[in-house]
C-alpha cells in the first residue's frame, strides 16, 4: 500500500526535522525546524487518514495549519520584540 | 476507492511516490544543509513539492468529493502561508545580523569583477 509508504517517508522527514530542531545552533533554526515539523504533521495527519480510510481528519489538518502560521509569526515576533504587544512607535 | 480506473490509480501512485521522495530531501537537505539560509531553502522543497506532490495525490485517489475541496483548502494554506512564513524567517535573521554563507566573499576585495558593495 503506497499509503504506508507515504506515512514512512513523511516520519522519516518528522524525525529529521526533530533532529535539526534539537541541534539548531540558533533560534531561527529551531523555529523552521517547528514550522516544518507542523507541515509534516498535517501531511501525516492526510495521509493517515486515507490509510485508515477516514479522510476527515482532514478538518483538524486544516485548523492546524493555521494554527501553525500564527505560532511562528508570533514566535519570531516575540524574538524580534521581545514582547508581543509591541507598540509600533517604540525604537526596533 | 477501488473503482478507480487503472490509469488513475497510476497516476495518483506516481504522484504519492514523488511526494514522499521530495518530502524525504526535503528533510535530508534540513539536516545537512550548512547554514541557516541554505536550511531554509531545503524545507521550503518539503513545504511546496513535498506537500504538493502528496496532497495532489490524494486527491486523485479521494475523487470528486469534499474531501478533494478540503486537500484543496490544504494545498491554498501551504501556497500562501509558506512565503509568509519563508519572508519572516528570513527577515528576522536578517535583523538579528546572522551572516548568509558565500562560497566566496568578495566583500572588501574591489575590483575582483563582482559589484562593489556598499559599506
Amino acid at each position: 500500500m503506497m499509503f504506508a509508504v507515504a506515512a514512512a517517508a513523511v516520519l522519516l522527514t518528522l524525525g529529521l526535522a526533530v533532529t535539526r530542531a534539537i541541534r539548531g545552533p540558533t533560534v531561527f533554526d529551531r523555529v523552521l525546524a517547528g514550522n516544518s515539523v507542523g507541515t509534516l504533521a498535517i501531511l501525516l495527519l492526510a495521509v493517515v487518514g486515507f490509510l485508515t480510510g477516514r479522510p476527515e481528519f482532514l478538518d483538524i489538518g486544516i485548523t492546524y495549519g493555521l494554527l501553525n502560521l500564527i505560532g511562528t509569526l508570533a514566535v519570531l515576533k516575540f524574538f524580534r520584540h521581545g514582547d508581543l504587544a509591541y507598540d509600533a512607535s517604540e525604537p526596533r | 476507492m477501488s473503482g478507480l480506473p487503472v490509469i488513475v490509480d497510476a497516476a495518483s501512485w506516481l504522484l504519492i511516490l514523488l511526494g514522499s521522495f521530495f518530502t524525504v530531501v526535503g528533510g535530508i537537505g534540513l539536516v545537512r544543509m550548512p547554514e541557516f539560509y541554505t536550511r531554509m531553502h531545503a524545507a521550503s522543497v518539503t513545504d511546496t513539492l513535498g506537500a504538493g506532490f502528496l496532497v495532489l495525490g490524494l486527491m486523485l485517489q479521494a475523487g470528486f468529493s469534499l474531501v478533494t475541496l478540503k486537500l484543496l483548502f490544504l494545498l491554498a494554506l501551504f501556497f500562501f502561508a509558506g512565503p509568509v512564513v519563508t519572508h519572516a524567517l528570513a527577515q528576522a535573521a536578517l535583523h538579528e545580523r546572522i551572516p548568509p554563507l558565500l562560497a566566496e566573499d568578495r566583500r572588501g576585495k574591489a575590483g575582483a569583477g563582482g559589484e562593489p558593495e556598499g559599506s
